[in-house]
């Protein structure tokens, strides 16, 4: 009934302690960078293009490659859109020369 | 290759892991962020020597067309329009996740694209991940595209109100739900899954529609965390281990941006979602709130000039009205000339200032003002007393001392940078208007304020011209 169970509680235990590695490491940012960590976190939620590619890449064209395709894209967008665009901000931040 | 795929992906996990550290201090978070892009390069290429990937041109067309919007995006964007950017890239990322749910659905329905009448054991785990990225993936989806729309002026940034708004959304939500648990007995019903599909995204609409403009940096903080928590149900639906840390870290970086800004208003997350406060506004004088009498006093560029030249301190207060009229740069020639003079010129950001968190800092970053002139609210709110000018430029409801000792005020309790403290407070703002939450401003009536009318920009280059004549 359900996928092998331990299988799935490991995936629990790796989601749990994951969000409270990122509790810990985010109350520590500044008010200064919460921009640049938003648009770069939100580029590391691109993640979501290694399901895409596994996708778009199957070997019989259904409609899951269709699916996949589009979500290569979205994806991409997210991914190249998000750490370009983090960059160019963290460029601008400078402290007094 | 199994072994080699999996380190890869727990060496990506690590580098995403160290470029949020990173991310965490202005000295090291273009590394960080570079870190990161080195993980999500690392997880790319390694996932295309998985076994499943044995075709190769759909990939490549949707890697070009997806990089190529992203690059053009990325560079092409103004700072000022960065609250979109990042509404519209967040949902991007929760629009990818709905969209492998549902290929991974198909996928693994022996009855597509032809019926055999196979058994479908959908194992309960994964049918619950999948209905829970529909639905959160869905929701993020359009929910940031109509934040995307409202900041850009495409959708209307008020208060939308409809009919039975509360009612209808829980009944939606339950209903997912419903065909949800549906469709994990009965996997095989295809035509279910596409309707909870639309019905998620319709509730992103729904959901976003009625939060006003101003309550934007809550939205897109959450919509953040929203994206994040899509990856990681995404990753169970796969098995993927990484999607799930880093959607994991991504979601717990969201919600903490959310309390941060949730708590910059003194208000709950609820209060915000529900779209309440700006109500008030919209209910006209009704506010419950006697309007403050009395005479406002107005003041010219030349006379601000003369009064500048006498002090030694001066704190500005940016807030959105800055970035409408992408006064950045003027505001920085200022501080210049100032500077010069000998004056000490300090920046006080209020926390949910602009229209996303942390909007004003990139805003002033972009017109090279050093960040550690830029001082959080608790960092300075001790200051004004002894400051002797105070020049706000478009912001107005966190300088409103109502919030202080008005109970009946809606801003009461919301925390206030008390700029009211310092010996002149001046206020550039366009008119006397009421700010976001629909009510007058005290401020503008105290003694020791100025108005100095004028579109931010104007004034502040006018101000700034005024005072290299002296």
């Amino acid at each position: 009934m359900f996928m092998e169970n331990l299988t799935f509680l490991m995936h629990i235990y790796v989601f749990v302690l994951a969000i409270f590695v990122g509790f810990e490491l985010i109350t520590k940012v500044p008010p200064t960078l919460h921009t640049p960590l938003m648009s770069g976190s939100n580029a590391i939620s691109g993640i979501t293009i290694v399901g895409a590619l596994l996708s778009a890449g199957l070997e019989q064209f259904t409609i899951s490659t269709i699916l996949g395709m589009v979500a290569v894209i979205f994806a991409m967008i997210n991914v190249v859109g998000g750490f370009l665009v983090t960059d160019r901000m963290l460029k601008m931040f400078k402290k007094k020369k | 290759m199994r072994i080699v795929i999996e380190i890869t992906y727990l060496v990506s996990s690590i580098f995403f892991i160290f470029g949020i550290k990173y991310l965490g201090s202005p000295k090291t978070a273009r590394k960080g962020n570079l870190f990161a892009s080195i993980g999500m390069l690392m997880a790319i290429v390694i996932t295309l020597f998985d076994q499943h990937v044995l075709t190769f041109e759909w990939i490549i067309i949707g890697v070009i067309i997806g990089s190529t919007v992203g690059v053009i995006l990325a560079v092409k964007v103004p700072m000022t329009g960065m609250p979109q950017m990042v509404g519209m890239l967040n949902g991007f990322g929760g629009g990818a996740s709905t969209l492998v749910a549902l290929a991974e659905y198909h996928r693994i329905n022996p009855n597509y694209p032809v019926d055999l009448g196979l058994p479908f054991n959908l194992p309960i785990d994964q049918g619950i991940a999948i209905i829970l990225s529909l639905l959160i993936g869905g929701v993020t989806f359009t929910g940031s595209m109509i934040a995307f729309g409202k900041l850009q002026g495409l959708v209307t940034g008020r208060v939308v109100k409809y009919p039975l708004q509360h009612p209808l959304n829980l009944i939606l939500l339950l209903a997912i739900i419903a065909g949800g648990i549906y469709i994990v007995i009965n996997p095989g019903s295809i035509s279910l899954v596409v309707i909870i599909t639309f019905v998620s995204l319709l509730l992103g609409v729904l959901l976003v529609l009625p939060i006003g403009g101003a309550d934007m940096p809550v939205a897109i903080s959450l919509l953040n965390s929203y994206s994040g928590i899509a990856g990681s149900t995404t990753g169970f639906v796969l098995g993927n281990n990484e999607l799930i840390i880093a959607g994991a870290l991504v979601g717990a970086s969201g919600i903490i941006l959310t309390l941060i800004m949730c708590r910059g208003m003194n208000r709950s997350l609820m209060n915000v979602l529900l779209g309440g406060w700006a109500s008030a506004g919209t209910a006209g004088t009704a506010t419950g709130t006697t309007s403050p009498k009395g005479d406002v006093k107005s003041i010219d560029a030349e006379e601000l000039a003369m009064l500048l030249d006498s002090v030694s301190s001066v704190i500005v207060v940016p807030g959105y009205g800055m970035a409408v009229a992408q006064a950045q740069h003027a505001v920085r020639d200022l501080m210049n000339v100032l500077e010069k003079k000998g004056v000490n010129v300090r920046f006080a950001i209020h926390p949910v200032a602009g229209r996303m968190p942390g909007h004003m800092n990139v805003l002033l970053a972009e017109a090279q003002v050093p960040y550690d002139k830029l001082f959080a609210m608790e960092d300075i709110n001790d200051d004004f007393s002894n400051t002797d000018v105070v020049i706000v430029i478009g912001a107005n409801d966190v300088v409103n001392p109502a919030a202080r000792h008005d109970q009946s005020s809606p801003i009461y309790g919301m925390p206030i940078l008390n700029v009211d403290y310092a010996k002149t407070v001046v206020i550039n703002k366009r008119s006397l208007n009421v700010g976001y939450a629909g009510i007058d401003n005290e401020l503008f009536f105290y003694p020791n304020a100025l108005m100095y009318f004028g579109d931010a920009k104007d004034a502040m280059t006018k101000l700034t011209n005024e005072i290299k004549n002296l």
